[in-house]
């Protein structure tokens, strides 16, 4: 293999990233976290959020 | 037990000499303009001669403007998307003086002329040393916030600013690298053409990751809060900070066109420059997009209209860039004062602006004021600017593109039609236009100088994060 082939694998694998990319990002299952996600810095507290609370209910950015 | 505050006291520390480093930058940069409409303003004195004046202002205006907001931003934003405390206040703290203090050893050094001679890089070695322990530091505390985070979820403007901070780490390290042979006076570790490529992959990613992902960073925060409204689409943010950082990195060589620099090379800085396009739009689309259903707030709200014509500027700067990196277009535009006129579109409009946008949304926040003392001024300031940067800029264009067909005009038998100097005559009109419109960008600063103190010496109406620290 050389230095060509190299270079032609590298741009297939940078396509094949940039589509998977499209695609999570646009898959159906993420629009309960994107929406949580887009609302995190309307939704967030004056203060930091306490600690005892924190670990169970680690999602997104509400609660 | 006390109750945990956020740390506002790094965020108001950064975030007042954001306005000083500010005023002091952009009033080099007029005095470098008049110098160039009034040659006789250096005064016959070496330590205020434009070669070395134009690096302190755009060491000042990039690094001690921009980079003071970015420290103020990125610490306010981290800590509040996080729900946590800023990691390691000592650090934090150290990351302010430190800063400061490079920023002022760059004041002193640069005007006696003591320089390493790359663009935007001219720190000698033992600043720059400084440099990379304050920005480890800076990741530090920022990635220790990230890793202490209470919700799950990193909200997409700590990737913008994440990406940044690591990428300026790296940048600034392998550019920087250096044989001292004294306390002042260095030479680069790589020679020729290879220091030249270096130079401008550190050159062209200071643009798209100190100037760009990071201030995107704001946008992405300051934009959705100032509006009330969530981001136009999450998903294109997405898709928005992968294609950005990626393209890039590798859009340098077109600073290097018609050099010695491989062709493959240029046509590779070339197409990527023109494929940044893409992400760019799509980064401002979604800014501009998130004031869907709510653009009756433009009418009224002078914050938000610095940010949506920060958006405008940047949409605008995106589009001449790609357009200027394709080599025939650059043949005419390379070393004319277009290329300052389409960096200043970006920075005076979009750094600038969503900076002072920014500010004037944080400012009132952070030192427990309801709101600022006067919209009015922040409108005022709006317009005051704007109309200096289209003063700015369209000068800037006519000059540039007069030049570069000066320069390749041939008389009949091949020679040049003109010397450099009788282009440089027909200059006088549009350097002064240039000056009208900094002078005019430096009076809006005034402007928020004047509204901040009014803000932050009036009446406080919330306390300011209950003056409570935690030890």
């Amino acid at each position: 293999m050389d230095i060509i082939d190299i270079r032609s694998w590298f741009t297939v694998v940078m396509i094949i990233t940039f589509v998977s990319i499209v695609v999570w990002s646009w898959s159906k299952k993420r629009n309960k976290d994107f929406n949580e996600a887009a609302n995190m810095p309307l939704n967030e507290p004056e203060t930091p959020r306490p600690v005892a609370k924190n670990l169970g209910d680690n999602n997104g950015g509400e609660k | 037990m006390q109750a945990e505050t956020y740390n506002y006291k790094v965020v108001r520390q950064f975030s007042v000499m954001t306005i000083v480093w500010g005023v002091v930058g952009i009033l080099v940069g007029v005095i470098i303009a008049a110098q160039l409409v009034w040659p006789a303003l250096n005064f016959d004195l070496p330590w205020l001669h434009f070669g070395r004046l134009r690096p302190l202002h755009t060491n000042a205006v990039i690094f001690a403007f921009g980079g003071s907001a970015l420290f103020a931003t990125s610490y306010y934003i981290v800590q509040r998307t996080c729900q946590v405390r800023l990691f390691a206040s000592g650090l934090a703290s150290f990351t302010f003086w430190g800063w400061n203090l490079v920023i002022v050893l760059a004041a002193v050094t640069l005007p006696l002329g003591l320089t390493s001679g790359k663009e935007y890089a001219e720190l000698e070695w033992p600043i720059d040393i400084l440099i990379a322990v304050v920005w480890v530091s800076y990741a530090i505390v920022f990635f220790g916030t990230i890793v202490k985070r209470r919700v799950k979820h990193i909200y997409v403007a700590n990737w913008f600013f994440g990406a940044f901070i690591l990428t300026v780490a790296v940048l600034h390290i392998v550019n920087s690298a250096a044989l001292p042979v004294s306390l002042t006076k260095s030479y680069s570790a790589y020679a020729g053409t290879t220091d030249a490529m270096v130079q401008w992959w550190y050159g062209h990613n200071a643009v798209g990751f100190f100037l760009t992902a990071g201030f995107l960073g704001m946008m992405y925060y300051f934009i959705p809060k100032q509006a009330n409204r969530p981001v136009y689409s999450y998903r294109l943010s997405v898709v928005h900070f992968w294609t950005l950082i990626s393209l890039y990195m590798w859009a340098g060589p077109h600073h290097l066109h018609y050099t010695a620099l491989p062709d493959w090379a240029q046509s590779l800085g070339m197409v990527f420059s023109l494929m940044l396009l893409a992400p760019s739009w799509g980064g401002m689309i979604n800014g501009i997009m998130t004031l869907s259903g709510a653009w009756h707030k433009l009418r009224t709200d002078p914050i938000l209209k610095f940010m949506v014509v920060s958006l405008s500027f940047y949409g605008m700067s995106t589009f001449e860039g790609p357009m200027m990196s394709i080599k025939t277009v650059n043949a005419l535009s390379h070393y004319t004062d277009w290329t300052i006129g389409h960096v200043h579109s970006g920075a005076l409009g979009w750094v600038g602006f969503i900076t002072m946008g920014s500010m004037y949304f944080l400012i009132p926040k952070l030192f427990g004021k309801k709101e600022m003392y006067s919209l009015k001024l922040i409108d005022l300031h709006l317009w005051v600017a704007t109309i200096g940067i289209v003063l700015y800029i369209v000068s800037m264009w006519i000059a540039g593109v007069m030049q570069g067909l000066m320069w390749q005009e041939l008389e009949a038998d091949g020679t040049l039609a003109n010397s450099f100097v009788q282009s440089l005559e027909r200059m006088y009109p549009y350097y002064t236009v240039r000056l009208l419109g900094g002078v005019l960008y430096l009076v809006g600063m005034l402007i928020m100088v004047y509204n901040v103190w009014k803000t932050i010496a009036g009446p406080s109406t919330e306390p300011v994060e209950q003056q409570v620290q935690p030890a």
